[in-house]
């Protein structure tokens, strides 16, 4: 992709800014899609018209509007608020979501950066979205940001645990840490004949892996039924308590990139990344980009599907799952798996 | 002689916060705070702050100088049970007046009280379920609530605020098609009522949350004078439809429903809710009767008196809303009402947010004051 941008474009610089740009173009799209269709499925679960009317399809214009108007809204800072860290709170959790997208294999000609480390690359990085929160919920003083800051790390840090866990089971079965190699050594259709390759199919504790893995996901993304750090009706909005504005939007924005770059990175560890499911068809640098964003829109639309069916837990019943379930049935899940890799 | 102090070692001195939590909900901006004292995230101690809200019923009613003119505003005092409030109101008067009602009017409001019942706790249930961040509960409730209000509008030609209910009978008939559309809406609603237990009764996400969670003894739900679902959910069958029967509640078969402690201990969360979901079943059970029962044919004006004409006594009448006893005490002069105090559950229950709300978490806090299903236009007439 980069080299077929620098045959195009003259100077090598602005073909290499426009090659790391691109991710950007395609999450502001998608979170324009996908807050959406967040109105369109909520309005279909709860038997309501929803946003319907700006811009008359489906009321597509809608999430445009909303971004127009949050825009031109006035910049609050609190008196007391410390306010090089509050300014900065939301660039900081952007970028660090934006910056894991480079590892994440796109389509067969597309990956930011085909590192050896992708995926220990992918989730340092992501820690830095724990950080962030802190900042922007200690910065703003206000008790209740701090509370829901606070909420927030324990959360992000706990389910940290689980999600390394199942993606290291992966890891083992695949061999590499690189998010390149191990999309390609999921095409092709030879698991009992007629199932694509997708490691998913490969091992049975991998199901088990999986399950693990997109509750883990969920909490660290901060959706329902683990949305505690935003939780509105006890902590008024959380550690974005006093943010408002654009601000905010960047917050919901990369609440957004976060869902979909976990998901991207669901769907590049167990169901094949870009690879096509009916093996050669349909396949090819074009094919595989749509392959893999129908994937992850799949589990953001799942993701979406229990925010609106779901009750929120408590903070220390969260814990309880992750300490008490979670974390010891990823344990022995990874054993089990590496047995299987040694027998079979 | 000056005391001696000994300091605390400075770890013992845990440092507790004191935080201001609510408006829970756009309605309750300055009508209700709660002055939290928080240990972390654990509740030390909760102290309900009523604002202002005053409607200055009581002192309106006294110098309105007719008991005639005092019943929309008591339709203010629980907005979400406003034609409850009319009831319990008109009956007091009634009975201090010795005025005889026609049968058919006694059915009527029987109908629409235990309509406005269910619609009462759909709110109630709906605004819970929200609490506990459930937001797909709630429209699925206002949607069943939108029916109601569409069949009380048509009878009444309001709302929310009804003033349809008058001393000495109803301000005017009922429409034609009022029992065939409260029939539809009875067909409609039983299979709705699986719906919602599907979505939250037993959802273990939902029974996490509320089980065990700000459990009210029956003797400390006794000793505040708790009443309706709150007392009720504390396994005491108290209900003043059955035990102290007004109007014509006698003649119907119903149950009331306790808490028992299905997922928890007595007198929880859940039992509280799992209470008012039954009694939408049990009021279900009441209209169908009703509306088998109802004489077809009646003017619904005939016992209004042209004027009312006062007379000299006091009574305390009590009626059964959704929320609990709501109680009317009334001295009467040669002139018209001298006094008028309304005793309304919303402030009663409330008062007992303090004794159930230590050791809770920040979050329980918030299940436990939905639980309560106030509406703050009880609490501060």
């Amino acid at each position: 992709m980069l080299s077929l941008l620098e045959q195009i474009i003259p100077s090598s610089t602005v073909a290499l800014i426009i090659f790391a740009t691109l991710p950007l173009a395609l999450i502001a799209v998608y979170a324009l899609f996908a807050i959406w269709l967040e109105r369109k499925v909520s309005a279909h679960i709860q038997d309501r018209l929803g946003p319907m009317r700006v811009g008359g399809w489906h009321g597509w214009a809608q999430t445009i509007a909303d971004m127009l108007k949050l825009i031109q809204k006035e910049d609050i800072i609190p008196t007391n608020a410390s306010r090089f860290l509050f300014k900065m709170a939301p660039f900081v959790l952007f970028a660090a979501s934006y910056a894991a997208f480079s590892v994440i294999p796109f389509s067969s000609a597309y990956i930011g950066s085909s590192i050896n480390i992708g995926v220990f690359y992918l989730l340092a990085v992501t820690s830095l979205l724990t950080l962030s929160v802190l900042m922007g919920s200690w910065a703003s003083n206000n008790k209740w940001s701090l509370l829901g800051g606070m909420r927030t790390a324990a959360q992000m840090v706990s389910y940290e645990v689980p999600t390394i866990m199942s993606v290291l089971s992966v890891l083992v079965v695949a061999g590499s840490l690189n998010l390149m190699t191990v999309t390609e050594m999921q095409a092709g259709n030879d698991v009992m004949g007629f199932l694509p390759n997708w490691l998913i199919f490969q091992n049975p504790f991998l199901l088990v892996a999986f399950v693990i893995f997109f509750i883990s996901i969920v909490a660290e993304s901060h959706r329902v039924p683990f949305d505690l750090p935003e939780s509105e009706s006890e902590l008024v909005a959380g550690f974005q308590t006093e943010y408002s504005g654009m601000r905010w939007g960047i917050f919901m924005l990369a609440e957004y990139a976060d869902m979909l770059l976990l998901s991207l990175l669901g769907a590049v560890l167990f169901f094949g990344g870009w690879a096509s499911p009916f093996g050669e068809f349909l396949s090819g640098p074009i094919w595989g980009f749509i392959w893999i964003m129908l994937k992850g829109m799949l589990f953001v639309f799942v993701m979406m599907w229990m925010r609106w069916t779901l009750p929120r837990y408590r903070v220390d019943q969260l814990m309880e799952i992750c300490w008490s379930f979670l974390i010891p049935i990823s344990f022995v899940n990874f054993v089990l798996i590496a047995l299987w890799e040694m027998i079979f | 002689m000056a005391r001696i102090t000994s300091p605390q070692p400075a770890e013992l001195q845990k440092k507790t916060m004191t935080i201001n939590m609510g408006p829970q909900h756009p309605s309750t901006h300055g009508v209700l705070r709660i002055e939290v004292t928080v240990d972390g995230e654990v509740v030390k101690k909760a102290k309900p702050d009523i604002g202002y809200l005053h409607r200055c019923f009581e002192k309106y009613a006294e110098s309105l100088g007719d008991f005639a003119k005092v019943v929309p505003y008591t339709d203010r005092i629980d907005y979400v049970s406003a034609l409850h409030q009319e009831m319990g109101y008109v009956i007091a008067v009634e009975k201090l007046l010795e005025i005889e009602v026609p049968e058919r009017v006694e059915y009527m409001r029987v109908i629409l009280a235990e309509l406005q019942r269910i619609a009462s706790h759909l709110l109630g249930i709906g605004t819970f379920g929200l609490d506990l961040g459930a937001f797909t509960p709630f429209l699925y409730c206002f949607i069943e609530r939108e029916k109601i209000l569409r069949i009380l509008e048509k009878v009444s030609g309001a709302r929310l605020l009804y003033n349809y209910i008058c001393v000495g009978g109803l301000m005017r008939d009922i429409p034609e098609d009022f029992k065939s559309d409260t029939w539809e809406f009875i067909n409609g609603f039983r299979p709705k009522i699986k719906e919602l237990n599907d979505l939250l009764t037993t959802n273990s996400i939902f029974i996490e949350r509320t089980a065990n969670i700000g459990v009210l003894p029956a003797e400390v739900a006794l000793n505040y004078s708790a009443s309706g679902p709150m007392l009720r959910g504390s396994g005491v069958s108290w209900d003043i439809r059955k035990n102290d029967s007004y109007s014509i509640y006698d003649r119907f078969d119903f149950d009331i429903p306790v808490g028992k402690g299905e997922v928890g201990t007595v007198g929880d969360c859940w039992d509280r809710y799992i209470v008012r979901v039954r009694e939408m079943e049990e009021s279900l059970k009441i209209i169908e009767q009703a509306l088998d029962q109802m004489p077809d044919e009646g003017d619904v004006q005939e016992a209004v008196p042209r004027r009312i004409r006062s007379k000299e006594g006091e009574i305390y009448v009590r009626t059964e809303t959704p929320r609990g006893e709501l109680g009317y005490y009334i001295i009467s002069e040669k002139s018209g009402p001298y006094r008028i105090k309304a005793r309304t559950p919303s402030f009663v229950n409330l008062s007992i947010l303090p004794a159930i709300s230590k050791g809770a978490l920040v979050a329980d806090l918030v299940a436990i004051v939905g639980s309560i299903d106030i509406v703050l236009g009880g609490v501060d007439r």
